[in-house]
């Protein structure tokens, strides 16, 4: 048992004016992220680019598939982990226009683990794979481009033409695509 | 009027103000902690040199200070960063109308100090991190009633930072324990924290409830609820029109309103209702209505523990208890367990001696490398410089790596290293990041060699 009394009894009364905060410590945060980057174990379709190399908790996740529908494409995420990482999920955006059933035109991603299955035990690695996976396996259960889940599930041909179409930088029904091969 | 008469009086009356008080501290009893040993001096101790720090003074904080004042603390101090708004008097009682605007611990501690005499709360209108470990480590315990999981963290990390180890053993005169309160509605929970021995905040991350989130493709396509509709608006709709050219500011009616029609047309187009302003005010800001009765027990709880840390006259809570009123009562008690892995406690800080801040990073690396107690593979290091992060090399992502190569060659000093500082350092070798702090030998130690 601790005895506070007996323990610090003789505790000296510290002046107590207040300071500029002394931050010479990392957030927890930035210790998490710090392990999660150094940790990153990318497929070889996937590289990371970090504007600010100082700044580990904002970055940009690049893939590029090489088999499935998306072969041949370049698309790239934006990632922004907050101060509350890893309790909240980073955010996650694809800044590149995508015809794909999961990720809608403002770049909307419709990924589990990014909203409402988030654990803290994920790591970014967790999300990388995630990110891959949809473009091997686009879902049309749970649409976001709502036109293009349904092509999906009623053309694949279709599907795969205006993934091209799309991918080649042009138009997909009204919606113009920019270009997006390697 | 004889003066003589009146000091006794006076004195009598203490006497049987603590009355209570000195059953529990000056006897023993079937409850008390076999080690525990009644005497006068506790009482002594609690009212006279036990410092308390209280860190918010909202619903919990202003019950944790009444209650901690009428238990016979004396020396406590209260940090909020906060000042009063209208909304906060239904159950912030130490507040009145003509208090409105001013800082919330400000007239807290105005109230306390007037209302029970003897007592000394020292406020301070200030953010937590506005202090630095000089601050903290006057106090023997810190109890807090946040509402936010970045500050407890923040606290939580604090409290581990003045831990100090001789040969692997905690000096406990350095532990300071912490009491967390939280609630949300008729929910809450109270625990207690022993820095390094007991499961921390980071240890136990999991037990803190996400937001509520909604599947974003539900919300997109088949929006069931109110709140869907709303979130759709918020997430969605707003991105894509700008109507204001900003992001959404909760506290901003316009938006709010704007916000309001946008989920109404949905929720119509979608038949669904319930959608009320309110709602949307509440989606929108995550507002979950404060409830006065659970702060209180909660508040109830921290105090109690509170007084059995300084008094040590009965075991503290061990560790977590849970309190649910949404339907009966329901409370539970368990043993949060502390995470080997905890990235906050599992690793206490480790001292790295170098000779002097002409070092070049690249020799650092190598002692980590070539030191028999690390053998460190290829380590990541980054740092906090001024308060700022900053990344000294990562070997193992290639654009950082490219970017931060060139400060291999450079001196600790020139990397604005100093006595002190501490690297994060990441290696395969390590299933955690490893916090060593720097010491480098005072300039005039150099002088003596
Ligand atoms: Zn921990």
């Amino acid at each position: 048992m601790i005895k506070l009394f007996s323990l610090k009894q003789q505790k000296k009364d510290g002046e107590s004016a207040p300071r500029v905060g002394n931050q010479k410590k990392a957030s927890a945060a930035q210790l998490r992220i710090t392990k999660d980057i150094n940790e990153l174990n990318l497929p070889k379709t996937c590289s990371t680019e970090f504007p600010d190399p100082d700044d580990l908790l904002t970055f940009k996740l690049i893939i590029c598939p090489d088999e499935g529908f998306y072969r041949g494409g370049k698309f790239a995420f934006s990632f922004k982990a907050g101060p509350n990482y890893p309790h909240e999920p980073p955010k996650v955006k694809c800044e590149t226009q995508v015809y794909h059933p999961n990720i809608d035109l403002e770049g909307n991603v419709c990924l589990n683990i990014l909203r409402e299955d988030w654990k803290p035990v994920l790591t970014v690695n967790s999300i990388v794979y995630g990110l891959q996976y949809l473009f091997l396996e686009p879902n049309p259960e749970d649409p976001l481009n709502k036109e293009a889940a349904e092509v999906l599930q009623n053309n694949r041909r279709l599907f795969e033409q205006n993934v091209q179409k799309a991918m080649r930088g042009g138009y997909v029904g009204s919606v113009f695509f920019e270009r997006c091969l390697k | 009027m004889d003066i003589g008469n009146e000091t006794l009086g006076n004195q009598d009356h203490l006497q049987r103000r603590w009355s209570h008080l000195r059953k529990l501290l000056e006897r023993s009893g079937p409850f008390c902690h076999p080690d525990f040993e009644p005497s006068a001096e506790i009482l002594n101790f609690v009212m006279s040199s036990c410092k308390v720090l209280v860190i918010g003074a909202g619903g919990l904080g202003c019950e944790l200070l009444k209650n901690l004042a009428l238990m016979g603390f004396r020396e406590i101090h209260v940090i909020d960063m906060d000042t009063i708004d209208l909304s906060n008097l239904n159950r912030q009682f130490l507040f009145r109308i003509k208090d409105i605007g001013k800082p919330k611990a400000d007239v807290a501690a105005e109230f306390i100090n007037a209302r029970i005499p003897g007592c000394k709360v020292t406020p301070h209108y200030s953010k937590i991190q506005d202090f630095d470990e000089e601050f903290y480590r006057q106090f023997h315990i810190i109890v807090s009633g946040l509402d936010s999981i970045v500050a407890r963290r923040w606290m939580n990390g604090m409290i581990l930072s003045l831990l100090s180890y001789n040969e692997g053993e905690l000096d406990q005169s350095t532990l300071i324990p912490m009491v967390d309160g939280g609630t949300e509605g008729f929910k809450g929970n109270a625990r207690v924290i022993l820095p390094g021995i007991s499961a921390c905040i980071e240890c136990t991350l999991d037990l803190f409830p996400p937001q509520v989130t909604y599947p974003l493709c539900t919300i997109a396509n088949t929006p069931r609820l109110p709140e869907h509709c709303i979130e759709y608006v918020k997430l969605i709709q707003w991105g894509k029109e700008n109507p204001f050219d900003c992001p959404i500011d909760g506290d901003d009616p316009n938006h709010i309103n704007w916000i309001y029609e946008k989920a109404q047309e949905r929720a119509r187009q979608f038949n669904i209702g319930g959608l009320t302003f309110r709602l949307v005010h509440g989606v929108v800001k995550n507002i979950i209505p404060a409830v006065a009765s659970t702060n209180a027990v909660i508040a109830a709880s921290c105090a109690t523990e509170v007084f059995k840390l300084a008094s040590s006259c009965c075991l503290p809570l061990n560790n977590y208890m849970v309190f649910n009123d949404v339907d009966g009562i329901y409370t539970y008690t368990y043993e949060a367990e502390k995470n080997p892995d905890c990235l906050a406690c599992s690793n206490n800080v480790k001292t790295l001696d170098v000779k002097d801040g002409n070092m070049k990073l690249q020799e650092l690396i190598d002692s980590l490398c070539e030191n028999p107690s690390y053998q460190m593979k290829s380590p990541g290091i980054t740092t906090v410089i001024d308060g700022k992060n900053k990344t000294l090399y990562l070997p193992l992502i290639k654009s950082i790596e490219e970017r931060t190569r060139e400060n291999l060659k450079k001196t600790l000093n020139e990397l604005g290293l100093k006595n002190g500082s501490q690297l994060i350092v990441a290696d395969v070798t390590n299933p955690n990041t490893i916090i060593f702090s720097l010491r480098m030998p005072k300039e005039n130690d150099m002088v003596v060699e």
